[in-house]
């Protein structure tokens, strides 16, 4: 089995600096570079390394309490790590240290945009408005910083004109152009997890992280959800980083796949990989290494990839 | 030295009232997350109820025996600002739970704004004074020029807020009252899912700050001999400072920060200015605030995104 | 503890509104009336009174503490029957609106008030000379016009830091503060004119905004609230005490009166009236504070309704609304937050030079606490976010006791001493406390998108 070898690798790999990370993306838009992050006495990440490759669709996966959401809160400037650097690298080569930028930079700057796991978006104002908020940067130098848009300049509307073009075509793309006007509380559940998805698009964003897009979704809001993933890398050519407990999702559209458990890397890899890795079918039946073949005989999985 | 040691004991007199306001601050911000910012006005509403009854008392009913008359108007200021605190909080606060962030706060201002002018109009505006209930001191030293001493009235105002720190102390770590009010801090959805009244919890907790508050407001007017409606809101700043300033939530922090504040504006008054004593309190609130807001004893928060 | 950071739905519970039998009732309202009694029981039923010895002496009210439980029950009993029917009603609304797709949009009060209020506004001189026959018999109502006017003003300052940011400032008299002794000192000191200072006081102010809001900005809302009202307090007592600098508690007078540009309401050769060959009135003066004010609060609305949909608008909304989403979309929250406060601000200042031009004295007296307090029920009621709902507010608010304080009639019920000043701020924290727990999104509490894309499409 492939499994012993994947084992060995994981384990010399974590003495070694991760740019000789074997088998890592090429080209990565995001290193993650052995971050630690403690809260009091608790390591809620322990050492973490990894890469999400530039075009990728990334998932991070992991048992409930493994870190992921740390993780994604020290990529987006939430959380100041104990340790470790977050380096990302634009296509036109701007490197950005993200643990060192002032939370709102990340995204202004560095042009990492994120959702969150539990919806957040300004719920009393329209779907429109929520759009418009995300092109904060680009109108607020249009309006000149306010004034030239108290005056009602014609620069600044033309500005805003193009803005809402661009939000319209969103709102179309994530069908909801029929309820443009009405408040983003108002939605229904998927439509509001489309809509958030829009909005941190609407920043520009070149690495986007998305936290547990899936939950709560149907199955055919999952479809919608993979169709949409896949339309942000292909025709947008942004990266994506995502949290998701969806195996359906993460199988079909993941390019590559980080496994957390206990706040430590212990899988990093293609979804056939992932699939097949024995510490992660261990960490998510939630047995030792040792037991491992025994459960995957008792759920019949040793059957499907033998 | 001599000036020191009698400002150290006045310090802690007025330390005490505080920390016994802050604990109302406290308690309710521990348990709801609310800056219960009427609290100062119900301290100044007991005070009136403990005025009207030493007056019936001692004028109607001809009561001379002092120790007899504090306790009395103790408990009956005790138990009637309980039950204020009962109602304001059902009618006020409580059916806001789940409503906007800062709807409770602006509800407690309303409620602050009633409370203060109730009394105005209920009692009139003047100055309310009382004859001294006691008037006796107790000389702790004394070398010609100076004499540090210790009033009955300061005696009783610490010994009164030590032996109610004590019974509440107990009744917070060790009865199953204490449990739920520290669950319902903890998590006020699962405290209910594991058969805690949390509504009840929440009453009780609002029912004891107002009866703290009924001892401080007893003991202010012991101290001072005097009270007029508009008392409720700079004792009230500096107490809800000195909840902030010993860590809001904790309730030893409470009692530490009063302490630390009644020092602070005495010593303040005696060494600098007394004109800008009040300044003082607003300035540590202000820093504190903005640069340790977990206070001493406090927990430091941590932003859940 | 984590309360959501925005009005969540509240979810009615239909069977909890079932009818109550009416002895149910009558037994809710007892409770209620008995606990009347309980609180009333020291402090209405005894008053105390600094008789002609010594001590206090006390005069027993138990009438009024009857009267008050009688009144209590009466108006718990009603609201139960009352408030009953209502949400049975509107239960059975939603029900029946649920069923149809189109959501049943109630037409929009603004459309007609606001226009009907704007043209009082505008010729509410001529009415009140119309009205009192003559100008100088209609001073009484362009004086309360006035300050009305200040308070709209004041309440539309207070309403982008509040309403539109949704950060929670209870100092705002502070600005109000800087503005008035701003004019006040550099015309006394300086000499400079109205026209000078009313910018030089709106800038300090918004100075002051920035210097005050830099550091408190980053603090949860309810410590901001704390932060700010110290921060008035501390503005208070230092104009207070420092006396050389602004006259202690008497204060600063003889402040220059408003000039017409540059021309003066006196009754000589070179006044306006004289000028403009009319004859001399004392109430040109009154007129044109009045123009003044209302000219000064529209330009408060107007730079509102525009901010609102300017990018840095949004971000007001949308912080009030989710400040950890702001951050990941790259707003920069101190930033906006800042420039909300200043804003504010700066429009509390113009009203404070307006403030002291208009009575030609100021002192920390009228920059207190329950100013501030005032000025934020009149948001908070208007429905935090709304211009229309403010501007009404404070009409209710400031003008509703003044002319109730010359209502006859109420003298005859409640006797001679019955003055409704008194009941003024009690009633202002009542209704506090009865807006938040029934209608906490204000009187007028529909949001008016600031841009669609379905009137653009057409």
């Amino acid at each position: 089995m492939s499994d012993a070898t994947g084992l060995t690798r994981l384990a010399t790999l974590k003495d070694e600096p991760p740019a000789a990370m074997p088998g890592g993306p090429a080209d990565p838009i995001l290193v993650v570079d052995h971050l630690t992050m403690r809260f009091g006495g608790l390591t809620a990440v322990g050492d973490v390394s990894f890469k999400v490759g530039r075009g990728d669709i990334t998932a991070l996966i992991g048992p409930n309490g493994a870190g992921k959401t740390t993780v994604f809160n020290c990529i987006t400037g939430f959380y100041k790590p104990t340790e470790g650097m977050i380096r990302l690298r634009q296509r036109e080569g701007e490197t950005y240290l993200l643990e060192r930028l002032p939370g709102h930079d990340v995204n202004r700057l560095a042009r990492v945009a994120r959702t969150f796991q539990n919806i957040r978006l300004f719920p009393q104002m329209t779907v429109l408005e929520n759009l418009l908020v995300a092109m904060h940067k680009p109108l607020m130098r249009a309006s000149g910083f306010s004034l030239a848009g108290i005056l009602g300049l014609p620069g600044y509307r033309r500005a805003q004109d193009e803005a809402i073009a661009k939000a319209a075509a969103w709102i179309e793309r994530i069908g909801l152009t029929h309820r443009a006007d009405e408040p983003a509380g108002d939605l229904p559940y998927g439509d509001q997890r489309r809509l958030e998805i829009a909005r941190a698009m609407c920043t520009d964003p070149v690495l986007l992280c998305l936290d547990e897009p899936a939950a709560g979704l149907n199955p055919r809001e999952s479809a919608d959800l993979n169709t949409l993933l896949r339309l942000i890398r292909d025709e947008f050519g942004t990266s994506v980083l995502l949290i998701e407990h969806d195996m359906s999702v993460v199988m079909q559209i993941s390019d590559r796949i980080v496994v957390l458990d206990y706040g430590i890397k212990i899988a990093d890899g293609t979804p056939d990989q992932i699939r097949n890795d024995t510490r992660v079918i261990a960490a998510y039946l939630g047995v030792d290494d040792e037991e491992v073949a025994a459960v995957e005989a008792e759920v019949g999985l040793a059957g499907t990839h033998a | 030295m001599e000036f020191f040691a009698q400002q150290f004991i006045n310090g802690l007199t007025l330390g005490s009232i505080y920390g016994l306001i802050a604990l109302g601050y406290t308690m309710v911000f521990g348990i709801i997350g609310m800056v219960n910012f009427a609290h100062g006005d119900v301290f100044m509403l007991s005070s009136f109820i403990a005025l009207i009854f030493f007056l019936i008392l001692t004028t109607w009913l001809g009561l001379t025996s002092v120790a007899l008359v504090f306790l009395i108007v103790l408990i009956v200021a005790m138990v009637l600002t309980a039950l204020w605190g009962w109602a304001i909080e059902r009618v006020a606060y409580r059916p806001l739970r789940g409503s906007f962030r800062l709807a409770p706060l602006i509800s407690a201002i309303g409620v602050s704004i009633f409370l203060s002018n109730f009394v105005q109009v209920v009692q009139g505006a003047r100055n309310k004074p009382v004859p001294p209930l006691v008037r006796d001191v107790i000389v702790l030293y004394e070398n010609g020029q100076y004499t540090v001493t210790l009033s009955y009235k300061q005696a009783i105002i610490m010994t009164t807020t030590a032996l109610l720190l004590a019974g509440f102390w107990y009744l917070v770590q060790r009865t199953s009252f204490g449990r739920a009010q520290r669950a319902c801090e903890q998590d006020r959805r699962m405290a209910a899912l594991l058969g805690i009244n949390v509504d009840r919890t929440i009453s009780l907790t609002f029912v004891l700050g107002a009866a703290l508050a009924a001892v401080a407001g007893t003991l202010y007017l012991l101290y001072y001999g005097v009270v007029s409606f508009s008392d409720g809101f700079v004792p009230g700043v500096k107490a809800f400072t000195a909840a902030v300033l010993g860590g809001i939530g904790s309730l030893p922090g409470a009692v530490l920060g009063g302490l630390i504040i009644g020092l602070i504006e005495t010593f303040w008054s005696a060494y600098f200015s007394i004109e800008y004593k009040d300044v003082a309190a607003f300035l540590i609130l202000i820093v504190v605030l903005i640069f340790k807001p977990s206070g001493i004893l406090g927990r430091p928060e941590v932003e859940k995104v | 503890m984590a309360q959501g950071t925005t009005i969540g739905p509240v979810t009615p519970t239909v069977s909890a509104r079932a009818a109550s039998p009416l002895p149910e009732m009558f037994k809710d309202a007892a409770l209620f009336a008995l606990v009347t009694l309980g609180l009333s029981i020291p402090v209405v039923a005894y008053r105390t009174d600094l008789g002609q010895g010594t001590g206090l002496g006390l005069t027993g009210r138990w009438g009024l503490v009857a009267g008050l439980c009688a009144a209590v029950f009466v108006l718990r009993l009603a609201q139960r029957l009352v408030l009953g029917e209502v949400s049975r009603r509107r239960d059975a609304r939603t029900l029946a609106a649920a069923d149809s797709t189109a959501p049943a949009r109630v037409a929009r009060p603004g459309r007609i008030i606001g226009p009907l209020t704007l043209v009082v506004a505008l010729t509410l001189p001529l009415l009140a000379a119309l009205g009192s026959g003559g100008l100088s018999e209609g001073r009484y109502w362009i004086d309360l016009g006035i300050l009305i006017l200040t308070y709209v003003m004041l309440g539309w300052g207070l309403n982008i830091v509040v309403g539109l940011a949704g950060l929670l400032d209870l100092g705002y008299v502070a600005f109000y503060a800087v503005g008035a002794y701003s004019y006040a000192l550099l015309s006394t000191v300086f000499g400079l004119s109205f026209w000078l200072c009313l910018p030089l006081a709106g800038l300090f102010a918004a100075g002051f905004g920035v210097l005050l809001g830099f550091p408190v900005l980053r603090l949860r809302g309810d410590y901001l609230a704390i932060v700010t009202l110290a921060f008035g307090e501390i503005i208070r007592l230092v104009l207070i005490n420092w006396v050389d600098f602004s006259g202690g508690s008497a204060g600063l007078s003889s402040i220059p009166r408003a000039s017409f540009f540059g021309i003066p309401f006196t009754a000589g050769e070179g006044g306006f009236a004289s000028v403009f060959g009319l004859a001399f009135n004392p109430m040109h003066r009154v007129v044109f504070l009045y123009y003044l004010i209302l000219v000064l609060a529209l330009v408060t609305n107007l730079v509102t309704l525009r901010m609102r949909r300017l990018p840095l608008g949004r971000a007001w909304e949308a912080l009030r609304e989710d400040e950890i989403a702001c951050r990941s979309l790259g707003i920069d929250t101190t930033i906006t937050k800042l420039s909300a406060f200043a804003l504010g601000a700066m429009f509390a200042g113009f009203a404070g030079s307006f403030f002291a031009v208009r009575q030609g004295f100021v002192s920390p007296e009228s920059f207190n606490f329950l100013e501030s307090a005032i000025i934020l029920a009149i948001v908070v009621l208007g429905g935090m976010g709304s211009q229309l709902g403010v501007a009404v507010a404070a009409i209710a608010m400031v003008g509703a006791p003044e002319l109730l304080r010359n209502l006859g009639f109420l003298k005859a019920v409640f006797g001679e001493g019955f003055d409704p000043n008194e009941y003024r701020l009690l009633l202002f924290g009542l209704a506090m406390v009865a807006m938040m727990v029934w209608r906490p999104r204000g009187l007028i509490s529909e949001r008016t998108p600031s841009v669609r894309l379905g009137a653009r499409a057409r």
